[in-house]
């Protein structure tokens, strides 16, 4: 087990992990309206799948908000 | 200079006694020219506390008419506006506060044809749209034109804003490209609080304020954002990004973009 932290809260994840399979551990229903960093770095799209975590990353899920209209997340 | 009559000492005498702002900082706030962008959920409060506050010049633009479902939450409409332009709507209200505010209207939709002629008229642009083609054609239009701007979204009980200074962050920092077209839901599966959009057009509106006195810190290579459900408040540290295609080193957009927008009619639903 490593402690990761979404969003500022410390979650136990099993490794290995990438980011693309923590947003689907996250239930993030709809990724592609989801924008990620890793230790505060942008992480591009293409490269979620090849970003191993580690124990203390900390990972942020910013969702597109656009002006009470929509996404599901 | 302005002249500080005594009707204005005392409209604006909160301000004046707050150190920070005082006699000067009214001055700066008096001699502002701002841009909102979207007379609804957002631009409403935006405006609101602007006109009051005493910015010297708002401009608006907004293509819509005032609609019954807006009452909710865009709270410089009236129910006598229904079917009335917003953006004269708001220039009612805002001269009926503060009869000092110039107000330009421009009703009409902001696109890659009239954005960089209209934002360059004005010291600090707000983004008070509800879509993402025109959240990155504002984005892109003030980094070209090197303004200064706030951005901000609403979505059910939650929100998020930053404040873009030229050589900060900025939207395509952190969000790269608008989601697909096809990934956006309908109306009928979202929604938003009303008091949500009052609560994050309030600190877009401070920010103004903040940006025009020199006041504290801006939200500037931060992300705050809040859910409502738990009121708890968040800044995520966000980076200005070497390789943004708008604002790193190489940018590889050089024209404003009319991205393809999702519709969402909640007559429909």
């Amino acid at each position: 087990m490593a402690k990761i932290y979404v969003n500022g809260d410390a979650q136990e994840v099993n490794l290995p992990l990438n980011v693309s399979e923590l947003i689907q551990q996250n239930n993030v229903v709809q990724p592609e309206m989801v924008s990620v960093q890793v230790n505060e770095e942008f992480a591009e799209r293409e490269d979620w799948e090849n970003i191993q975590l580690k124990e203390g990353d900390k990972v942020d899920f910013l969702y597109f908000m656009g002006g009470g209209t929509f996404i599901e997340h | 200079m302005i002249d500080f009559t005594e009707e204005k000492i005392q409209r604006y005498s909160r301000h004046i006694l707050l150190q920070d702002v005082g006699v000067e900082g009214q001055e700066k706030i008096m001699n502002a020219r701002v841009l909102v962008v979207g007379a609804g959920g957002l631009g409403a409060p935006v405006s609101l506390y602007l006109a009051a506050a005493g910015i010297g010049t708002i401009g608006i633009v907004d293509a819509d008419v005032v609609d019954l479902s807006n009452l909710q939450r865009q709270v410089i409409h009236f129910t006598k506006d229904v079917g009335v332009p917003k953006v004269k709507s708001a220039e009612e209200k805002i001269k009926a506060i503060n009869p000092d505010v110039k107000v330009d209207t421009y009703y009409e939709f902001l696109d890659s044809s009239n954005a960089l002629d209209i934002i360059k008229e004005y010291d600090f642009i707000v983004d008070g749209t509800d879509n993402f083609p025109v959240k990155f054609l504002i984005n892109d239009a003030c980094v070209m034109a090197g303004k200064p701007f706030s951005h901000g979204g609403i979505l059910r009980f939650n929100g998020q804003t930053f404040t873009h200074l030229p050589g900060t962050a900025c939207y395509r920092c952190m969000f790269k490209e608008p989601p697909p077209v096809g990934a956006v839901p309908t109306c009928s599966q979202a929604g938003v609080l009303g008091a949500i959009a009052g609560m994050l057009g309030t600190i877009q509106a401070a920010e103004t304020l903040k940006y025009f006195t020199g006041i504290g810190e801006l939200l500037t290579n931060r992300l705050l954002t809040f859910d409502a459900k738990t009121m708890l408040f968040r800044t995520v540290p966000v980076k200005h990004r070497d390789s943004c295609a708008i604002c790193g080193t190489n940018p590889t957009i050089d024209h404003l973009i009319d991205y393809e927008q999702a519709t969402c009619d909640l007559k429909n639903h």
